[in-house]
């Protein structure tokens, strides 16, 4: 095997994988905000037993869970706006279909997060005085959070490399623009090798970050 | 001697199982209340109908002859927003202690104070410390809980409860988690607090207790009230076949005097 490695086109064009990683950023703040935020309320709605409540979420949750987020993209992108006449563009499909699978994946993790904090907590909270909202936000998230952090950070990450699948709408994320450095200089390997080298150094200081802050976290522990 | 809490024909059921079968009782100003039985009697159940920890299946609750809820042709009911402001003149502490793990033990006792009577920060640490001093553990305010012996916890929950500045104190079984030699330092808050006023309702199996602090005792039994009476009488010369059945479990690996 020899490869005549041609990495210097990929320099050259800095700027479209610049472009690209933008994109991809731009992508994921706007997935993992939603996602995490609204799964917190669907997981939240999940451990409520109220079934006006509890019902939605769980069919939200199954539905999203068990679709392949490809085939959402696709489906908000091609079918949603023959349906509903309203027209998506490449970043709204892919923001719908990745946000609605992020919500109820981690809907799903603060729900077990909550379920596992003694029920002795949400009775030492009642007795005081407080309200079910005010132990649920004093007393019941912080701890649960914090258990599920690691969880949480496993999620976000899946979340960041999802992003890529935005390229089946032609979004100009990270891996469409690879796409389009590939087909001009007919460098595949480069440049996708490329991408693959960019998320690493995106995403492992910012998972070192997370580490970080669960040892702060558990300052209480010790 | 002012009449702090009325229980009137509580009944209580879970499903098909009653477990309170029509309770009266009464609480002074200043009593110390203790409530025996054997395991499953319902003493947890009663404590926790008081301050509405559990819906009432029938019967009412007042509280400085005021009852509790409102009631609409023979029906009471009961708003969720007044039984939080009734609890915070409730104390309950528990077997198993429940402090915050998050929160420091200062933080344990000023929570309630901050999110539900609306204290300012100032106000709260102060009222803190001063039960903290009360229960002997000015010292640990700093600490988290989980660096904290059981007895040093319950005591940290009694302060938290205190801090609220309740009426009354409910204790459930709280020295029932603990090693034997840690057993010793709750018991001597909780007769200080009722040599210092406080009305308090306490479940527990330590006999002395009841013999030394107590006003009265009741002895609960199959969901009623099957005896009861001062600590010397009921304790020494039990009336009902029960009672003496119960103490004599008791009594069975004492030392003799
Ligand atoms: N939430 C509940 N749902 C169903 N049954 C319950 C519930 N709480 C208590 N019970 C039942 O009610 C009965 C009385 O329970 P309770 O906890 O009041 O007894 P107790 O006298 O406090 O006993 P122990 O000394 O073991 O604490 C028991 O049979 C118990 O199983
Ligand atoms: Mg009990």
């Amino acid at each position: 095997m020899d490869h005549n490695w041609d990495f210097a086109t990929i320099f050259t064009n800095w700027r479209v994988y610049w472009v690209g990683l933008q994109a991809t950023l731009l992508m994921f703040g706007v997935t993992v905000t939603l996602g995490m935020l609204g799964g917190l309320l669907i997981g939240i709605l999940r451990y409520i037993k109220h079934p006006a409540a509890a019902w939605p979420a769980r069919a939200f949750v199954e539905v999203f869970r068990n679709t392949p987020v490809l085939v959402q993209i696709i489906w908000f992108y091609y079918a949603f706006p023959i349906l509903t006449g309203v027209e998506t563009s490449p970043f709204l499909a892919a923001v719908l279909g990745i946000s609605l699978n992020t919500m109820a994946f981690s809907a799903e993790i603060y729900r077990a997060g909550i379920q596992s904090i003694d029920k002795g907590q949400w009775e030492a909270g009642k007795a005081i005085g407080m309200s079910f909202t005010q132990t649920l936000r004093r007393i019941i998230l912080p701890v649960a959070l914090k258990r599920v952090l690691p969880a949480l950070t496993n999620r976000g990450i899946e979340v960041f490399k999802m992003s890529t699948l935005a390229s089946i709408v032609a979004y100009n994320e990270t891996l469409s623009q690879a796409k389009l450095i590939a087909e001009l200089n007919y460098n595949p390997i480069e440049s996708y090798t490329a991408v693959a080298i960019i998320f690493f150094v995106v995403l492992y200081p910012v998972v070192q970050g997370t580490y970080a802050l669960e040892r702060v976290l558990n300052r209480s522990d010790r | 001697m002012s009449e702090l809490i009325r229980v009137e024909n509580l009944h209580k059921s879970f499903g098909t199982l009653e477990v309170l079968k029509g309770i009266d009782l009464h609480v002074n100003s200043g009593e110390t209340l203790v409530l025996l039985g054997s395991s499953g009697s319902g003493k947890s159940t009663l404590l926790r109908c008081i301050n509405f920890m559990e819906t009432l299946t029938s019967g009412r609750i007042l509280l400085n002859g005021d009852a509790i809820g409102s009631e609409t042709r023979g029906k009471i009911t009961y708003k969720e927003s007044d039984l939080c402001k009734l609890r915070t003149r409730i104390g309950m502490v528990f077997q198993h202690f429940n402090l915050f793990p998050h929160m420091t033990v200062l933080q344990n006792v000023m929570e309630g104070q901050l999110t539900v009577l609306g204290r300012d920060k100032a106000e709260a640490a102060e009222k803190s410390m001063i039960q903290l001093t009360r229960v002997g553990l000015a010292d640990k305010a700093a600490e988290f809980p989980s660096r904290l012996s059981g007895g040093q916890k319950q005591r940290v929950a009694i302060a938290r409860a205190l801090a609220m500045d309740p009426d009354v104190m409910l204790f459930d079984e709280v020295t029932s988690a603990l090693d034997p030699e840690l057993v010793g330092e709750v018991l001597k808050t909780m007769r200080q607090l009722a040599e210092e006023g406080m009305t308090m309702i306490c479940v527990t199996h330590e006999l002395g207790f009841a013999y030394h602090v107590a006003n009265r005792v009741l002895f609960l039994n199959e969901g009623t009230i099957h005896e009861e009476g001062d600590p010397q009488s009921v304790l020494r010369n039990p009336q009902t076949k029960r009672m003496k059945e119960f103490l004599e479990g008791h009594a069975l690996f004492k030392l003799p005097e």
